[in-house]
């Protein structure tokens, strides 16, 4: 009897594996989870990971991050301020609906709304304008020459699920109850979610009737996607070596010579578009946190110039960085439209020159300052400032190091409680705009003008430049503004730029799968075997 | 004994109160959640709007009496990273922690017990010695450090045991085990020996002591003397005798158990209340923090009434002298 | 008169008997001198280390990941190696010794000032003050001391600003763990206090006037010095082993100064990548350290404690 039973567990088990002998499955592991579901409520990188597996946009990457059609098959400009994308047909969301103009609409809306962090990708939009069931017309405040790349971060929702479930609006987080799209999803994208258990494991299914497998290039063959957060780097890259997972999206910089090595695991190499580099505080009077009274050491031009100089950005490139950076001395990296060969050129390392410009300066023996560093945000970001802190003291400015977690840090810094800090900025729409704009603008109230310029680095010029790149439809004289304006931060030293990250991705051998700049898996296009 | 409850229950609202006092300064002046929520592009507007939301601009009082209304409804709102409700969220991940919790505990006593009883019975066998020895090197070495050594060892040298999380698991009603599941059962192994090693060595030096401290006593000398056996002498009248103090003893141990889960599961990314915890102080999640304090200190003092129902019904001698082993 | 009474406490531990009993086990014998070893090499770690770490000149990222010196590539200029930053290991573990004994130390004097205090008041006063004392003591053993430690931890660094904090966070943890370890030492003092304060020459010297203080400070310390020193012993193992936690959790000593636990939990992430001396050789002095000092205290208090011998 007992055979018997054996017997018909081990068919059992065989008529299993042969029902799933096309499951291609890819257990995935990166540091962090995403800490919500909806399309439109957090603009992080570990959220859009995710998403971007389940939802479409109307215009999607491309291998190259360049663009091509998605939920839109084609877009034009009709007039200065008038967008109009011609919608796919047959395209169902994951639960049956239709999608159409109705979705378009809803969905932008929905992106502008109050609780959503996606209004820096629809900042100009005006009005959404159903022409038809398959067109839409978008009317700008201003005319956008890159709004398509903007709407390629825009995700598309279900306008009668979300009314349904009550999620109009993006998440509030001041809800006593649990919004629906915490933890529900419904896209029309390649994969839908199938589990959902936050910072345990997030599974996704192939959507076999997504409209894209049709479409020439999307070849993948994964069935399955696990995802899990390992937060620990020694126990993410234990689970990589011993089998337990397929693909760490993250790895350590630090052991990727031993990953190389390892018999069954692949490194794919490739750049990310995001740039690293100090900032100062070129504004006020007298510097806080240093010994300087009086005065603002880094209001003098020499002074920012001496810091550049000391860095030996080769050590850190080999060191800390272990051969994982692109050393540069401009304010993105080549992917970014607006970038020019000829500017990204270096101060040299030279102490000498360094204690030289300091001396002219009028700090022959130096000064104090004090160095604010996020230690959990960037590729060895505290070990990138505790390394500059040492070369800085080499020449005369004792550097004390004030590394913190990012949720100390940005509030920090967002005071503009500082001196001179440590940031990473990438640049989603691959324009130099949302650099500019953001980082080296005055603070002039406009909208998106110097947010992130916690230096208050002002300079008439760039404020002008940054209104025509803007606003100017014309390619040529537009590329002419961004080079302009990346000659006047050569010359004004406002930060002193690093490197361009790398992100190497390690994966078992069994997985094959294009790296892509911005940091995304696209799992459509993978292959495991 | 109605009365004994009462008044233990009594001198736990203060420690509760207490406990609550802290969590509420953590939520009202720990890091920033506003700006971790709202990511890295956003306006003034968008953050004092959120501010306002988050009841964050009201003073210090009114938000202490309204998170203390909360608490006791055990309602902690949203969590600021996961955006969902706190009190789901720690119910999802206590069967974790208290699963290992508990496999830890077991595993200490039933390694420690036995060692105990060896290392008491012949005290000067080589084994005995190499067990004390191996018990001080269990003193002596951090939590962390040995979490690390196996997971060197066992899932990245030799490849036989999971590195990190639960496996597979079986979800009953609400609770979700490890327990049924071959995978759910690898990957507990490593954690729990994590977990329980310092536990296991505390029993066992505990047991040995009290078993030399027992075999002295004359009544083992009378019952040796009415020509008992020594397996009946050592297992019918000494180990009984000390088994009273190490059940209450790993009673009070499972509260630095679980405490020590915090370390265990960050070092095997094990999902329980501990990483959940330590993933919020990372993130500033201050109600999860909030709401996981409150919960530990409940859970203690619940852990705390038994141990002391438990010292009044078994024996009454023992009040006072034997608690102070159980710090830590 | 009352000034001779602790060092006459103080020589009837160190008597003839238990040095008798020290210099009988050769394993105490080697703990001890490990145990002074380390606390030597950690005391004189400014003058005697190699390099210093914490100045910032000195340090050349070019040296960074030199293996220990009997590897290949290793340099005699760095025995045990250096880490990521180019800092000699050996010279790190010497301060971060420094740092963790340090903390062990202050932490465990604090908890037995404060016990013994808190013990001899509850016993000697009695009554509601030893209801109120004992009944806290019996509140916080319900509380695991790590857990009591980044309590206490977290709640300064609520109530303080981030720089202040950096600052004193050293005496934050040492007060945190210090805080959550007296109960021990106020249990053992009350206990004995309570036989004592009730022997003729107590009431004999509170007839003659004697100020409280001074009676117990005098007559019942001495009594308890063998237990508290036995106490303080195995506590000391333990409050080094909490501050390497905490710092292992981030929640420690500021990276400023790295104790042990810091530089485990620094090394930590390169222990996979071939790198291991960064991680494991604090990790070996962390051990030994705290081994040395269990052991010699397990002896104390075995060899105080006549029944087990």
């Amino acid at each position: 009897m007992r055979v018997h039973l054996l017997a018909a567990a081990a068919a059992a088990a065989l008529l299993g594996s042969i029902a799933h002998a096309d499951a291609r499955t890819v257990r995935w592991a990166a540091s962090g989870d995403p800490n919500t579901m909806d399309p439109h409520s957090q603009n992080l990188g570990t959220v859009t990971m995710v998403l971007q597996q389940i939802y479409d946009a109307l215009i999607m990457r491309d291998r190259n991050l360049g663009l091509q059609p998605g939920l839109a098959t084609s877009w034009r400009q009709v007039e200065p301020t008038r967008w109009r994308f011609e919608l796919r047909r047959g395209v169902r969301f994951h639960n049956g609906n239709d999608f159409n103009a109705d979705d378009v609409v809803f969905s932008i809306q929905r992106a502008l709304a109050p609780t959503s962090n996606y209004g820096i990708f629809v900042d100009t939009v005006a009005e959404v304008v159903k022409v038809d069931d398959h067109t839409v017309e978008i009317v700008t405040k201003i005319p956008d020459p890159i709004l398509p790349n903007k709407f390629a971060s825009v995700y598309i929702m279900d306008k009668e699920w979300s009314e349904a479930n009550n999620v109009r609006q993006p998440q509030n987080t001041r809800a006593r109850e649990e919004t629906h799209t915490v933890r529900n999803t419904n896209g029309t994208g390649a994969y839908r979610l199938s589990i959902r258990e936050p910072d345990v494991r997030t599974v996704l299914v192939r959507n076999d009737d997504w409209w894209g497998w049709k479409e020439p290039g999307n070849d993948g063959n994964v069935t399955e996607i696990i995802y899990r957060p390992i937060t620990s780097d020694a126990t993410r890259i234990a689970a990589l070596l011993s089998g337990e997972v397929d693909f760490v999206l993250d790895p350590p910089l630090q052991d990727l010579e031993r990953l190389r090595r390892a018999p069954g695991v692949t490194v794919l190499e490739g750049p990310e578009v995001r740039t690293i580099f100090f900032a100062m505080d070129v504004k006020r009077d007298e510097l806080l946190y240093s010994n300087v009274k009086g005065k603002n050491p880094f209001k003098d031009l020499r002074v920012r110039q001496a810091l550049y100089h000391a860095i030996d950005i080769e050590a850190i490139r080999s060191r800390v960085m272990r051969g994982n950076a692109i050393v540069t001395g401009t304010l993105f990296p080549p992917q970014v439209n607006g970038y020019s060969k000829e500017q990204d050129v270096r101060l040299p390392f030279n102490a000498d020159r360094a204690r030289a410009l300091l001396a002219e300066a009028g700090y022959p023996q130096g000064f104090e300052v004090t160095l604010d560093c996020p230690n959990n945000r960037y590729i060895n970001d505290e070990a990138i400032c505790q390394a500059v802190a040492a070369m800085w003291t080499r020449v005369g400015v004792t550097t004390r190091l004030n590394a913190m977690p990012l949720a100390n840090f940005f509030p920090k810094i967002q005071r503009e409680d500082t001196s001179i800090y440590l940031l990473g900025w990438g640049v989603p729409t691959l324009d130099a705009l949302y650099s500019i704009q953001s980082l080296l603008a005055s603070k002039d109230g406009e909208p998106g003008n110097g947010i992130w310029n916690y230096g208050n680095y002002s300079n008439p010029r760039m404020d002008e430049l940054t209104r025509i790149i803007k606003n100017e439809g014309d390619p040529e004289k537009r590329t002419a503004a961004i080079h302009e304006a990346m000659r006047i931060y050569r010359e004004d030293v406002p930060h002193i730029p690093l490197h361009h990250q790398m992100i190497p991705w390690a994966m078992r051998s069994t997985v094959s799968i294009p790296h892509m700049a911005n940091n995304q898996p696209y799992w459509r296009w993978a292959k495991v075997n | 004994m109605f009365a004994f409850i009462v008044s233990r229950l009594l001198q736990a609202i203060p420690v509760m109160l207490t406990v609550s006092l802290i969590s509420f300064a953590m939520f009202a002046y720990v890091g920033d959640p506003v700006t971790i929520m709202l990511g890295q592009d956003y306006t003034e507007a968008q953050r004092e709007a959120l501010v306002r939301e988050l009841g964050l601009d009201q003073p210090f009082f009114i938000q202490f009496i309204e998170f203390l209304h909360n608490a006791v409804q055990f309602e902690f709102g949203l969590s600021y990273r996961l955006a969902r409700p706190v009190s789901d969220l720690i119910l999802e991940r206590m069967p974790a922690t208290l699963e290992l919790s508990f496999t830890a505990a077991f595993l200490a006593l039933a390694i420690g017990v036995p060692m105990g009883v060896y290392t008491g019975l012949y005290r000067d066998s080589w084994l005995s010695r190499f067990f004390l020895t191996i018990s001080l090197i269990g003193v002596s070495l951090p939590t962390f450090l040995i979490g690390i050594l196996l997971i060197l060892v066992f899932a990245v040298i030799l490849g036989v045991l999971p590195s990190f999380g639960r496996g597979e698991t079986v979800a009953i009603g609400w609770w979700t085990t490890g327990f049924l599941t071959v995978s759910g059962l690898r990957a507990l192994i490593l954690p729990s020996i994590t977990l329980g090693l310092f536990q296991m060595t505390l029993i066992m030096r505990l047991v040995r002591s009290e078993m030399l401290e027992v075999l002295r006593t004359d009544y083992i000398k009378f019952a040796r003397a009415r020509g008992l056996s020594n397996r009946a002498v050592h297992f019918g009248h000494a180990l009984k005798n000390t088994l009273v103090p190490v059940i209450t003893i790993t009673g009070l141990q499972l509260g630095a158990i679980i405490a020590f889960a915090i370390v265990t599961e960050t070092v095997f990314q094990w999902p329980g209340m501990g990483l959940l915890f330590i993933q919020a102080v990372a993130n500033a999640d201050i109600p999860i923090m909030a709401a996981y304090l409150l919960l530990i200190a409940l859970l203690f003092v619940i852990i705390n009434l038994i141990v002391d129902l438990l010292y009044y019904a078994v024996d009454p001698r023992l009040r006072g002298g034997l608690r102070a082993a159980g710090g830590r | 008169m009352a000034a001779f009474a602790p060092a006459r406490g103080l020589s009837r531990v160190f008597d003839s008997d238990l040095w008798w009993s020290f210099t009988r086990s050769p394993v105490v014998v080697v703990s001890a001198v490990v145990a002074l070893t380390m606390i030597l090499s950690a005391l004189l770690a400014p003058w005697i280390a190699p390099h210093d770490p914490f100045n910032l000149a000195t340090l050349d990222l070019l040296d960074a990941f030199t293996p220990p010196v009997w590897l290949e590539e290793g340099n005699w200029r760095f025995l045990l190696g250096t880490d990521d930053q180019g800092r000699d290991v050996l010279s790190t573990i010497m301060h971060g010794a420094r740092i963790s004994l340090f903390v062990g130390f202050a932490s465990v004097l604090f908890s037995m000032t404060l016990g013994i205090s808190l013990g001899l008041i509850a016993g000697y006063l009695g009554g509601t003050t030893d209801a109120v004392l004992m009944r806290i003591a019996d509140i916080q053993l319900t509380f695991p001391s790590i857990l009591v430690a980044l309590l206490i931890d977290g709640l300064v660094r609520a109530m303080l600003p981030r720089e202040l904090h950096d600052q004193i966070a050293l005496w934050v943890v040492i007060f945190a763990i210090g805080i959550s370890n007296w109960v021990q030492f106020a249990r053992t003092v009350r206990g004995s206090t309570l036989v004592e304060k009730n022997k003729e020459y107590v009431m004999a010297a509170r007839v003659i006037g004697l100020s409280p203080v001074r009676i117990m400070v005098s007559h019942v310390l001495p009594n308890v010095m063998g237990p508290v020193l036995v106490i303080a012993t195995l506590n000391l193992g333990f409050a080094i082993l909490a501050e390497a936690t905490l710092s292992f959790l981030g929640v420690g000593v500021p990276p400023t100064q790295p104790s042990l636990g810091t530089l485990i939990r620094i090394g930590n992430d390169f222990l996979f990548s071939g790198e291991w001396w960064i991680t494991l050789f604090p990790g070996i002095t962390l051990a030994v350290m705290v081994l040395s000092v269990n052991l010699l205290g397990d002896w104390l208090r075995d060899a105080l404690n006549p029944k087990l011998r």
